[in-house]
C-alpha cells in the first residue's frame, strides 16, 4: 500500500510541474463554464426592426413606440419605400420588417380592415418564430386596449401559462448541467488516457511493469490524481454556476455527488479503455477527440434537444454516457427532483462503467500476457 | 524547388494513416450527421392531458392540439399533481389542465379556463410550445363562434406574418453553411498546423533549416496541399447539399469562392501563429482545442450572437468565424452579394493580413 | 585546392549565451579545405551549440565566423548553400521511400531532374540499397539509415559537410565503413567537420579540437596532442582535460 502511494504522488508531480497542464485541467473548465452560462445563450434580444409604414398617423405611431418601448426590440430604421425591404434583409442586420396598410388608423376605424404584415428573416428558425410571437403579442395587446368595449367576446379562452422550473426562460439552466457533463469527460477520460499514453510511448510504462507492484495498482495510481483534481473540478463548476451564474442546485446535494462520482467513475474507465487501445498520445487525442468529446457535444442534449433528432440518431444518442448524466443532472439541478426520478440514469451509467471497467482490465491483462 | 516541396507534402499526406481518414471523417460527418443533431426545431412536444371536465367541447379542443402536428399525447391524467410526476421523470414536457366546468363556462359566455404548465429547462422549447398552444387555442375559440353563428371576433387589424427566406423554418438551411465553415477551420487551419509541429517534434525541420530552402517557400508548400483540399472538401459540400438537402445558395458561388479564398488564407495564418508556439503535437493540439471551441461557440453557429451579453458581443468582433459564417449565411439563404457583404470581407481581410504577419514575425523568432 | 591559405571555416571568438549561461566561450579557429577536423568534448561541453552556429541555425552572441568564405551571420543563405549538415537526431523523412528523400534534397538544392537521376542511381550503387530504392526509410536498419543520411547531406556536393555525432547508436562494423564513407568524401575535396565522444575516431581525423565547458582547450592532429599530453591514447587525453570541467555533463 506504501508503494501505491508512492506512485500517487508521482502522478501528482507529474501534473502540478506541467503548467501547460494544470492550465489545461484547471482553466479549460472555467473558461467552458463561463463561456456556456453567459455567452451560449438563445435568449431573444436586440432584435433588429425596420419599419414601413406609409400611413404615418397616430396609430403606427402609437404601435411602433410600444414595440420599441419592448426591451427585445430596437427599431432601427424607418423605410421610406417599399421596395427596399427585400434589399435590406441581404445587408444581415435587420431581423424583422413590420409593414403597415395605407390609411392604417382611418381602415381602423371605418372597414376594420386594417392591416400589418411581419416580415421576419427566417434565416434562425426558433428565433424568428419567437420574434414574431412577440411582435404579435404586443399587437394582440394594443389591439384589445383599443377596443371600445372592455368585456371580453364569448368563447373566450384565457390560459393561464406557467413555466415550471425557469420562469424567467433562462438559457443558463439549459446549458449549465450538460457542460459538467463535458468537463469531467475531458479531464478524466482524454486526460487519463493520455498520461497513461505517454508512458507506454516513453518506454517508461515497461520500467513500471517490472516494478513489483501489481499492474492493476500502476492503473489506479495514474487514475487517482484525475479523480481529485475532477473533484475540485465539480466543486468550482457548482461554485460557479451557482454563486456567480444563479443555476441553483434545486434538487439533493447528495443524489448530485452521487450521479457524478458514478460518471466520474465511468469517465475514469472510459480513458483507462482507450489507454489499452492506442499506443500514442496522437492517436488517444484523436480517439477521445472525435471518438468522445464530438458525439457529446452533439448527441449528449448538452447544445441540440435529443427529442428533436431523427430515431437512428436517438439511438445512437444512447450508447453516449453523458446523454444520461446530462439529463439527469438536468432534472437534479434544475428540476429539483428525487433521486426516485434518475433511477434509470443512475442504473444505465453504473452498468456502462461497470462493463467498461471490466473489459479494460481484461485488455490490460492480455496485452501483459 | 516548391515543386520537390509540394511533390513531398502530398507524398506524405497519401500516405498518411490518419489525416485522409480523418478529412473524410469530418467531411462526411459534418454534411450527414451535424445538421440533424443540430436540428433545434421544436416538435413532439409530449403532452399530458388533464381533463377534468370530460366534455365535448374540452374533448375536441384536445383533438385540435394533438392534429396540429406539434404535439403528442404521452399519457392522461387525472389530476394535476397526477401528472408533474410525468413531468418530473422527463415524460412530460407540458401540461393541459381542461378545469371541470369549462364547456359549462364556454356556453354561458364567460371566459373559458385553461391551465398550460411547460417544463422550461429549455427556455426556447418552453416558450416555443406555449405559445404554439396559445395559438391553437386562439383558433379553436374562433372556431367555435363561427359554429355558433358569432361574427369572426373584430380583432382590431389584421396580422399577416412571414418568413423571408426560410419560409419552412427548416434548421438544415440555417446549419448548414454555417458548418461548411466549421470544416474549412478545421481543414485549411488545424492539420496544417499540426502537419509543421510534427516535422518539428521528428526534427525533419532541423534539416531543412539548414538548407537554402527559404522558410516562406517551406511554409508555402506546407499550406498549398491544405489549400487545395478545403477548396476541393468546400465544392464537394457545396454539391453534396445541392444533391441531398437540395439546398442551393442563392447568391452567386463566385462570392462564395471569394470570400473562401479570404478566408482559408485567414485559418491557415492562424494555424501557423498556434505551431510557431507550440513545440509539440500535444501542445498544439489542447491550444487549438480551446481556441477553435470559443471561437466556434462565440461565432453564432448554435446560438446567435444578438443573444450574447454585451461584453460578449464585444468579443466576437475578433472572431473571424462569425464574419465567414455570416457570409455564408447570407449568400446560401439570401442571395446577398459582393457589395452587401463590404464589411465582413474587410473584417477578414485585415484578420487575413494581421495574422500572416504575426505570423511571419512569430516565425522568425523562433528560429 | 585553390585557396590554401583561405580556410574553409574561420569562427573567431564566437560566443553564445543563452540568458546568465555561456554554452560557448570564444572559441577561434581555423580548418582548411578538404580535412577532416574533430570536434570533441563531453556532453554539454557546447559542440552541437557552436555547430549549428557555423551552419546559421542560431546566431551568435558575439565573435564572428565565416563558412565557404560567407559570413555565417549576415550571409547564413550563402552559406546554407554551400554546407551539408547531418544532425544527432536522425532527420531524413520516414514516411518517405529512399529514393524519394535523395530526390526531395536534391530539388531543394536546385539540382536539375537529370542531375538528380543519374546520382541517385550512383548513391544506391555505392551503398547497396538498389533492392530498397522503395522502401520507406523507416523500414531500413538504423546503420542504412545514418548511412543515407551521410549521402543525403553530400548529394549536392557541397563544400563543408557537418556531421553531429554521426554514429551514434550504431555497430562498430557500420561505425568504420561510415569512417570509410566520410574518408572519401574528403578525397573529393569535401571538408568535414565532425563532432563525437568516441575518442577511438578522434583517432581517424587529420586534427580535433578538445571543448571543455563551451571553450576549447586543445587543438591539435591527435598524434601530437598524444604527445603533448605524453599519453597513449586519445581517450586519456581527453580524461586530463576533462578534469579541469566545471559543468556537469548531461
Amino acid at each position: 500500500m506504501r508503494q501505491f502511494w508512492v506512485f500517487v504522488v508521482k502522478e501528482f508531480y507529474h501534473i502540478v510541474r506541467d503548467r501547460r497542464t494544470m492550465l489545461i485541467l484547471l482553466g479549460i473548465p472555467v473558461a467552458q463554464i463561463l463561456l456556456f452560462g453567459f455567452a451560449i445563450t438563445s435568449e431573444v434580444k436586440d432584435v433588429q426592426v425596420a419599419v414601413y409604414d406609409p400611413s404615418r398617423d397616430a396609430v403606427t405611431r402609437q404601435i411602433t413606440e410600444q414595440i420599441a418601448a419592448s426591451s427585445y426590440f430596437d427599431v432601427v430604421e424607418m423605410l421610406d419605400d417599399a421596395s427596399r425591404i427585400n434589399d435590406i434583409f441581404k445587408y444581415g442586420r435587420i431581423n424583422l420588417v413590420i409593414v403597415f396598410g395605407e390609411n392604417f388608423a382611418e381602415n381602423l376605424q371605418h372597414t376594420g380592415e386594417a392591416a400589418v404584415q411581419l416580415i421576419a428573416d427566417g434565416t434562425e428558425p426558433n428565433q424568428a418564430s419567437l420574434i414574431v410571437n412577440y411582435i404579435e403579442g404586443i399587437l394582440a395587446s394594443y389591439a384589445r386596449s383599443a377596443m371600445p368595449a372592455a368585456t371580453a367576446p364569448s368563447f373566450t379562452i384565457q390560459p393561464e401559462v406557467k413555466m415550471l422550473y425557469n420562469p424567467q426562460l433562462q438559457s443558463s439552466y439549459y446549458f449549465v448541467p450538460g457542460i459538467m457533463g463535458l468537463i469531467l469527460l475531458q479531464i478524466c477520460a482524454m486526460m487519463t488516457s493520455i498520461a497513461i499514453v505517454r508512458e507506454k510511448e516513453t518506454g517508461t510504462m515497461e520500467v513500471l511493469l517490472v516494478s513489483p507492484m501489481k499492474p492493476i495498482y500502476i492503473i489506479l495510481s495514474k487514475s487517482v490524481p484525475y479523480l481529485v483534481l475532477s473533484m475540485v473540478n465539480l466543486a468550482t463548476i457548482l461554485l460557479l454556476s451557482v454563486f456567480v451564474l444563479h443555476v441553483p442546485v434545486a434538487g439533493s446535494l447528495f443524489t448530485l455527488l452521487l450521479l457524478s462520482l458514478v460518471y466520474i467513475f465511468l469517465s475514469l474507465s472510459l480513458g483507462l479503455f482507450i489507454s489499452t487501445m492506442v499506443d500514442t498520445q496522437m492517436a488517444a487525442i484523436l480517439v477521445s477527440g472525435m471518438g468522445l468529446m464530438m458525439p457529446t457535444m452533439l448527441l449528449s442534449g448538452l447544445i441540440f434537444p435529443i427529442e428533436s433528432m431523427p430515431a437512428v440518431l436517438q439511438w445512437v444518442s444512447a450508447v453516449v454516457p453523458a446523454r444520461w448524466y446530462v439529463e439527469a443532472m438536468k432534472k437534479i439541478m434544475v428540476q429539483g427532483v428525487g433521486i426516485e426520478y434518475v433511477l434509470t440514469e443512475l442504473g444505465i451509467l453504473t452498468g456502462m462503467a461497470t462493463v467498461l471497467v471490466v473489459l479494460s482490465l481484461k485488455k490490460f491483462n492480455v496485452r501483459l500476457n | 524547388m516548391l515543386k520537390f516541396l509540394i511533390e513531398k507534402e502530398f507524398k506524405q499526406l497519401s500516405r498518411d494513416k490518419v489525416i485522409p481518414r480523418l478529412i473524410v471523417m469530418l467531411t462526411l460527418l459534418v454534411m450527414f450527421v451535424f445538421p440533424w443533431a443540430a436540428d433545434q426545431e421544436i416538435k413532439n412536444v409530449k403532452l399530458h392531458v388533464v381533463d377534468r371536465d370530460r366534455s365535448s367541447l374540452s374533448e375536441r379542443l384536445v383533438q385540435k392540439v394533438v392534429s396540429s402536428g406539434y404535439f403528442r399525447l404521452s399519457g392522461p391524467s387525472a389530476s394535476y399533481d397526477g401528472a408533474m410526476p410525468a413531468v418530473e421523470r422527463g415524460d412530460a414536457d407540458m401540461i393541459m389542465e381542461i378545469p371541470s366546468g369549462f364547456e359549462r363556462d364556454l356556453m354561458r359566455g364567460e371566459t373559458g379556463r385553461l391551465l398550460l404548465a411547460a417544463n422550461a429547462v429549455n427556455g426556447t422549447k418552453g416558450g416555443l410550445a406555449t405559445s404554439y398552444m396559445a395559438a391553437i387555442v386562439a383558433d379553436y375559440s374562433a372556431d367555435l363562434r363561427a359554429e355558433n353563428g358569432l361574427p369572426a371576433l373584430s380583432s382590431a387589424f389584421k396580422v399577416e406574418s412571414s418568413f423571408r427566406f426560410n419560409p419552412r423554418l427548416d434548421y438544415k438551411v440555417f446549419m448548414l453553411p454555417a458548418l461548411m465553415v466549421m470544416l474549412m477551420t478545421l481543414l485549411a487551419g488545424f492539420l496544417p498546423a499540426l502537419n509543421i509541429v510534427a516535422e518539428k517534434e521528428s526534427g525533419t525541420i532541423e534539416q531543412i533549416n539548414v538548407t537554402p530552402v527559404p522558410k516562406t517557400l517551406f511554409v508555402l508548400a506546407k499550406l498549398i496541399p491544405y489549400w487545395i483540399i478545403g477548396f476541393v472538401v468546400l465544392s464537394l459540400c457545396i454539391a453534396l447539399a445541392a444533391l441531398v438537402y437540395g439546398i442551393y445558395p442563392t447568391g452567386s458561388l463566385l462570392t462564395i469562392y471569394l470570400f473562401t479564398t479570404v478566408y482559408i488564407w485567414l485559418v491557415s495564418g492562424m494555424g501557423l501563429v498556434i505551431s510557431n508556439y507550440s513545440d509539440t503535437i500535444q501542445q498544439a493540439m489542447f491550444v487549438m482545442f480551446f481556441f477553435i471551441m470559443v471561437f466556434i461557440l462565440m461565432s453564432g453557429l448554435f446560438t446567435p450572437v444578438s443573444s450574447m451579453p454585451q461584453w460578449a458581443q464585444a468579443i466576437t468582433a475578433i472572431n473571424p468565424l462569425k464574419y465567414f459564417m455570416q457570409v455564408m449565411r447570407q449568400v446560401y439563404l439570401k442571395g446577398s452579394g459582393f457589395m452587401e457583404l463590404l464589411p465582413q470581407f474587410f473584417a477578414l481581410c485585415s484578420f487575413a493580413v494581421v495574422l500572416s504577419v504575426w505570423a511571419v514575425v512569430s516565425y522568425k523568432k523562433s528560429a | 585546392m585553390e585557396n590554401v591559405h583561405n580556410p574553409v571555416i574561420r569562427a573567431v571568438g564566437l560566443t553564445k549565451r543563452f540568458g546568465d549561461f555561456t554554452a560557448v566561450d570564444h572559441i577561434s579557429f581555423e580548418v582548411s579545405a578538404g580535412e577532416i577536423f574533430g570536434f570533441l568534448g563531453a556532453n554539454g561541453a557546447g559542440k552541437t551549440t557552436a555547430m549549428r552556429m557555423l551552419c546559421g541555425l542560431s546566431r551568435p552572441t558575439e565573435g564572428e565566423g565565416f563558412v565557404a568564405g560567407y559570413d555565417i551571420v549576415r550571409q547564413s543563405e550563402a552559406v546554407k548553400k554551400n554546407i551539408g549538415y547531418m544532425s544527432q537526431k536522425f532527420s531524413l523523412y520516414e514516411d518517405l521511400k529512399v529514393w524519394e528523400n535523395l530526390r526531395l534534397f536534391g530539388g531543394i538544392y536546385g539540382m536539375k531532374e537529370r542531375e538528380i537521376k543519374s546520382k541517385t542511381e550512383r548513391i544506391l550503387h555505392e551503398l547497396g540499397l538498389e533492392q530498397e530504392r522503395n522502401t520507406p526509410v523507416r523500414s531500413l536498419p538504423l546503420g542504412w539509415k545514418q548511412k543515407l543520411a551521410f549521402s543525403v547531406s553530400i548529394f549536392h556536393d557541397p563544400k563543408v559537410v557537418f556531421l553531429d555525432e554521426p554514429t551514434g547508436g550504431v555497430d562498430p562494423v557500420t561505425r568504420r565503413q561510415f569512417w570509410g564513407m566520410i574518408y572519401e568524401a574528403a578525397g573529393r575535396g569535401i571538408t568535414v567537420f565532425v563532432t563525437t565522444h568516441y575518442m577511438d575516431e578522434a583517432e581517424y581525423c587529420d586534427r580535433v579540437s578538445m571543448m571543455v565547458d563551451g571553450r576549447i582547450e586543445a587543438l591539435d592532429a591527435p598524434a601530437r596532442l598524444r604527445r603533448q599530453f605524453d599519453v597513449d591514447t586519445m581517450d586519456e587525453v581527453f580524461r586530463r582535460l576533462a578534469r579541469r570541467a566545471t559543468r556537469k555533463g548531461d
